[in-house]
């Protein structure tokens, strides 16, 4: 089974607000709040960890079955990678590609 | 005050006078650099109440000034060029180095252009400090400021001009806000809208943004933090697309709503809404 890698796309920008996490596309300016374990997504999209990895770690931390959990992660990360602010690919994503400086890549 | 036509600069080994005047805006003085008179007398009767008499200037433009034009109504544009943003609309065309604070500038000796001009500039020497021009209007009562922000027709000229007598109307189209110590600053500015009256060129702590709402009544809403953002970055005036820009603007918008109190206020054309405004 293949594999599937996400990574912040570089034109957008985030920050906590209250906790909860605001990302903006600078394309169109659209705004997106995430909630807990979409945050934790998008924290760990790093381009190198594969979204398997990703969903395991969230099953470890919430109340959910692995299905569960790669499934939700992967109907999010379709979604955000449609308004462009998460790039997805079968291969891990280099940071240059992306835009991602290297001390958020190496976190 | 007075705007001198001829200041002395320092700006160099040898000093030199510059011909031209200082519009000083949200405590930001800016010379414009001009030896055409007809524009200097145009620049002080328009900026009445915002003339500087610093003698340094904290940014600079050099003016090549037209015969008067018609005013363009196009659509601003601006973009990065290297280190420098390029600004053009049909009457002017600017160029601007962030880094001096200085820039060149061509245009038609009509009041608009400069008043759109000065806007940009503004709007870019802002965005460097994390400070905006909004869409609202402002007033200062008991040493505080309160920001009324709305598209063209919500009620900004309504509320500033039900403002009370002990009210210090700083603007009732584009507010100015800045960044401080311990919160954020809102300035007059000589933009006015349909009041067509400058500001009150003085400034004071913002206390609370109000969405404004026309209504049947008048009521406050308390606006969660999110609605609060999208509101602002609805209204806060950038004309630049860049990257870059965006993602500043949008970092000071989420830290503007984390710091200040945002609410809906929901009014009627009566001056008791001023009562809710506290």
């Amino acid at each position: 089974m293949s594999e599937t890698y996400v990574a912040r796309s570089a034109a957008v920008a985030a920050r906590l607000l209250g906790g909860e996490m605001v990302v903006m596309s600078a394309a169109d300016s659209t705004l997106f709040s995430l909630s807990e374990v979409a945050t934790v997504i998008w924290q760990a999209a790093d381009g190198r960890t594969p979204l398997s990895e990703i969903a395991r770690r969230i099953c470890a931390e919430y109340d959910v079955t692995a299905e569960t959990a790669l499934g939700d992660a992967e109907a999010f990360v379709t979604e955000l990678a449609r308004h462009g602010i998460l790039c997805v690919s079968d291969q891990p994503i280099p940071a240059a590609e992306i835009g991602i400086k290297a001390s958020d890549a190496a976190s | 005050m007075t705007g001198a036509c001829a200041l002395s600069v320092s700006d160099s080994p040898q000093s030199r006078v510059a011909q031209g005047v200082t519009v000083e805006i949200g405590g930001i003085p800016i010379l414009l650099e001009s030896g055409d008179s007809e524009f200097c007398r145009m620049a002080k009767e328009r900026y009445a109440g915002f003339m500087s008499a610093r003698p340094e200037p904290a940014c600079r433009l050099k003016m090549d000034v037209r015969a008067p034009a018609a005013p363009s109504d196009e659509d601003a544009r601006v973009w990065r060029d290297g280190r420098l943003w390029r600004l053009e609309r049909g009457d002017f065309r600017a160029e601007w180095d962030p880094e001096s604070r200085s820039g060149f500038v061509r245009q038609s000796r009509n009041p608009y252009a400069l008043d759109t001009l000065l806007r940009l500039v503004h709007s870019l020497v802002l965005a460097e400090e994390g400070g905006f021009l909004l869409h609202a209007a402002s007033a200062v009562r008991f040493g505080r400021a309160f920001l009324f922000a709305g598209i063209s027709g919500a009620g900004k000229t309504t509320i500033a001009r039900l403002a009370p007598p002990d009210a210090e109307v700083l603007t009732d189209e584009i507010s100015y806000v800045r960044p401080s110590l311990d919160g954020y600053r809102a300035y007059g500015t000589p933009f006015a809208g349909e009041l067509a009256r400058v500001g009150t060129n003085v400034s004071a702590p913002v206390a609370t943004l109000f969405l404004l709402e026309k209504s049947a009544e008048n009521r406050v809403e308390s606006v969660e933090k999110l609605a609060a953002a999208r509101a602002l970055l609805r209204n806060i005036l950038f004309f630049a697309h860049e990257e870059e820009m965006v993602k500043r603007v949008f970092d000071t918008a989420l830290e503007f709503v984390s710091r200040v109190p945002v609410a809906r206020l929901a009014f009627a054309p009566d001056a008791r809404v001023w009562e809710r405004i506290r």
